[in-house]
C-alpha cells in the first residue's frame, strides 16, 4: 500500500533547487526540475553521509556539498567517483499544490 | 601484456588514475605501488573522524583487495620504489624488482617538514599517514596535554579532534595569526574564536626556539621565552612534494614536479599528479602551482590517466578545498592571492562567504566558512563562476536574497 506523506507546497521549493525532509527518523531530499517536475531520493549522501540537500541542483544532477559526489536524482544513479553507490529513490506526486512522497 | 603502466604512490590520486585507465578502457597491466603497508585509503577522516572516534581507528580504504583484483590493479604495498631508469624504462623497487613501464605516473605525494628534536623524538609527530593517526590517537584523552605546532589546516583540525576527545591543547603559530597563507582574516577570526570556545589555546606570532624529549613528553621553547611541557607535539608546519625519485632520474623539479598542462613531466612518458607536482592553470595565466588537496589529488589522477592513453586534455579545474573544524566548514574555490579587494555576503547563522575579486572585477576566488554545509552551494556556484572568468556584479553577490544560481544562465 502506498504510504503518501505531505513534504510541503508545491512553491517552497525553486525550481531546480532541493530541500531537506525529515520524517520518522529519516531523512530525504526533496527536488524541484528544471521542468517542474519533483523527485525525491534519500538525503543522505552515500559516500559520507552528509546531507544532499546542502548541495546544487543542476539539471538533473544533484551534487553533494561536501565532495561533489554527483547524482541523477530522478534514478539515483551515482555518477562516477568519489560516489560508487547509488541513492534510493521515492514516488512523489503533486495534489492540491502539496508535495507528497511515497515512503511505503 | 605488452603496454605495462606503473603507478607510484598507492593514495587517492594512484589509485584514481588507475581506476580511470580501467574505465577508459585500457587493458593492459596497471602496477600501482605503495610505500605504506595499507591498500589505498582516504586521508582526509586521518585528522578528523578517525581521530575523534574512542576505538582504535582502522584505515578508511577507497577499494579493497577485492575491487582491486577484479578491476585488474596490482597494488604491491610496502614497496618503495627507488630508481626509475628512463632509458630501459624500468622502475626499481627496495626489494630489488623492477617493473618495466611504457608509461609511469609519479603520485608520490607530499612530506610532513619536521622540527629537530633533542632527545628521543617519539613524543613529537607528524600527521600525514594512517599510522601517523595511529600514533596520535592514544595520547587525545582527558588529562593529557597535546601542543600542535603550527595553525595551519592540519594542526587546527587535530586540534579540533584533539579537543573533542577532551584532551587539553595548545596551538602554536609563528606567523601573527593563524591560517595566514590560507584564507582573510575574517575567517581565519571565526575558526580562531572557535578553538577558543572549544577550550583549545591558541600562541600566535611565537616561533619554537627549542623542541626536546622530557621524562614525561616533551617540552617547547617559544621565542618569547617560556616553555610549555605536553605529553606530546604534533609538528604541523607543512610539507614538501616527494621529488626524490624524479630528481634522481633527471626530471624538470620545480616546487615540485613540473608538468606541463596535461600533467606531462619533462620526459613525455612520465606524468605526474597530486601533491607531488606543479602545474600551470590556463584560468591564471598560466600561473604555476602546486596544491594540497583531496579533490585536485583525485582530479589530476583521473586527468592524468586520460592523457596518458594520448587524450592530450588540459588542466581546466579550479582549486577548491575544504576543511572541517569543530561543527564549521570552511570552503575555498580559485587562488584568493590574485584578488585586490573582496566584497562579503551573509548568509545567516553567521555563516559568510567572500568573493575576491580583481582589478578587472573577474571573480578569482571564493571563500566561505560557516556551520555543517551553509556554504557549499554559493561556493560551488562561485567556483562554476571562476571557471568562467566572470565579472560578477559586487552588489548582487553581496545581497543576500540574490540567487547567484542566477548569474550562471548570464
Amino acid at each position: 500500500m502506498p504510504h503518501w506523506i505531505r513534504v510541503c507546497g508545491a512553491d517552497d521549493i525553486d525550481a531546480e533547487d532541493v530541500i531537506r525532509f525529515d520524517h520518522d527518523g529519516r531523512s530525504f531530499a526533496i527536488y524541484r526540475s528544471p521542468e517542474d517536475a519533483y523527485f525525491a531520493t534519500d538525503g543522505l549522501c552515500t559516500h559520507e553521509q552528509v546531507h544532499l540537500a546542502d548541495g546544487l541542483v543542476m539539471g538533473n544532477i544533484i551534487e553533494c556539498p561536501k565532495h561533489n559526489g554527483r547524482f541523477d536524482y530522478k534514478t539515483g544513479e551515482a555518477k562516477g567517483a568519489p560516489v560508487c553507490l547509488n541513492l534510493k529513490t521515492y514516488p512523489v506526486k503533486v495534489e492540491d499544490s502539496a508535495v507528497l512522497i511515497d515512503l511505503d | 601484456m605488452s603496454d605495462p603502466f606503473v603507478i607510484i604512490g598507492a593514495g587517492e590520486c594512484g589509485l584514481r588514475a588507475a581506476q580511470a585507465l580501467r574505465e577508459r578502457g585500457f587493458a593492459g597491466e596497471i602496477t600501482l605501488v605503495g610505500n605504506e603497508p595499507h591498500l589505498p585509503y582516504e586521508r582526509p577522516p586521518l585528522s578528523k573522524d578517525i581521530l575523534t572516534g574512542a576505538a582504535t581507528p582502522t584505515p578508511r580504504t577507497v577499494s579493497d583487495a577485492a575491487a582491486l583484483a577484479a578491476a585488474g590493479i596490482a597494488c604491491l604495498t610496502q614497496a618503495p620504489a627507488t630508481r626509475i631508469d628512463r632509458t630501459a624504462r624500468w622502475v626499481e623497487l627496495a626489494d630489488g624488482r623492477r617493473l618495466p613501464y611504457a608509461r609511469l605516473l609519479l603520485a608520490t605525494g607530499a612530506i610532513p617538514r619536521c622540527l629537530p628534536v633533542a632527545g628521543d623524538g617519539k613524543r613529537v609527530l607528524t600527521l600525514r599517514s594512517f599510522d601517523d593517526a595511529l600514533r596520535l590517537h592514544p595520547h587525545l584523552l582527558p588529562g593529557r596535554h597535546v601542543v600542535v605546532i603550527g595553525g595551519g589546516f592540519i594542526g587546527l583540525e587535530l586540534a579540533a579532534s584533539a579537543r573533542q576527545r577532551g584532551a587539553t591543547v595548545t596551538v602554536i603559530e609563528a606567523q601573527p595569526r593563524i591560517l595566514a597563507r590560507n584564507v582573510s582574516e575574517a575567517i581565519a577570526q571565526v575558526v580562531a574564536d572557535r578553538h577558543r570556545s572549544g577550550g583549545a589555546t591558541l600562541i600566535c606570532g611565537d616561533g619554537i626556539t627549542d623542541l626536546r624529549a622530557t621524562a614525561q613528553g616533551v617540552a617547547v621553547s617559544l621565542t618569547n621565552g617560556r616553555c610549555i611541557e605536553a605529553d606530546v607535539a604534533v609538528v604541523g608546519i607543512g610539507v614538501v612534494p616527494a621529488t626524490k625519485l624524479a630528481e634522481d632520474a633527471g626530471l624538470a623539479i620545480e616546487n615540485g614536479i613540473a608538468v606541463d598542462a596535461t600533467l606531462a613531466t619533462s620526459d613525455p612518458d612520465i606524468f605526474a599528479a597530486g601533491d607531488c607536482c606543479s602545474f600551470p592553470l590556463d584560468l591564471y595565466d598560466g600561473r604555476r602551482i602546486r596544491l594540497e588537496s583531496w579533490r585536485n589529488a583525485i582530479e589530476q589522477g583521473r586527468l592524468a590517466a586520460a592523457n596518458m592513453l594520448g587524450a592530450n586534455e588540459r588542466n581546466s579545474s579550479v582549486p577548491w578545498f575544504w576543511s572541517d573544524q569543530f561543527d564549521l566548514t570552511l570552503q575555498v574555490a580559485g587562488l584568493a592571492d590574485m584578488a585586490s579587494r573582496q566584497v562579503r555576503r551573509d548568509l545567516g547563522r553567521g555563516a559568510f562567504i567572500l568573493f575576491h575579486l580583481n582589478g578587472d572585477g573577474r571573480l578569482v576566488a571564493a571563500s566561505g566558512i560557516g556551520s555543517g554545509n551553509a556554504v557549499a552551494k554559493d561556493i560551488r556556484v562561485a567556483e562554476m563562476l571562476i571557471a568562467r572568468r566572470a565579472t560578477p556584479d559586487p552588489a548582487q553577490l553581496a545581497h543576500p536574497d540574490f540567487k547567484l544560481k542566477a548569474l550562471l544562465a548570464a
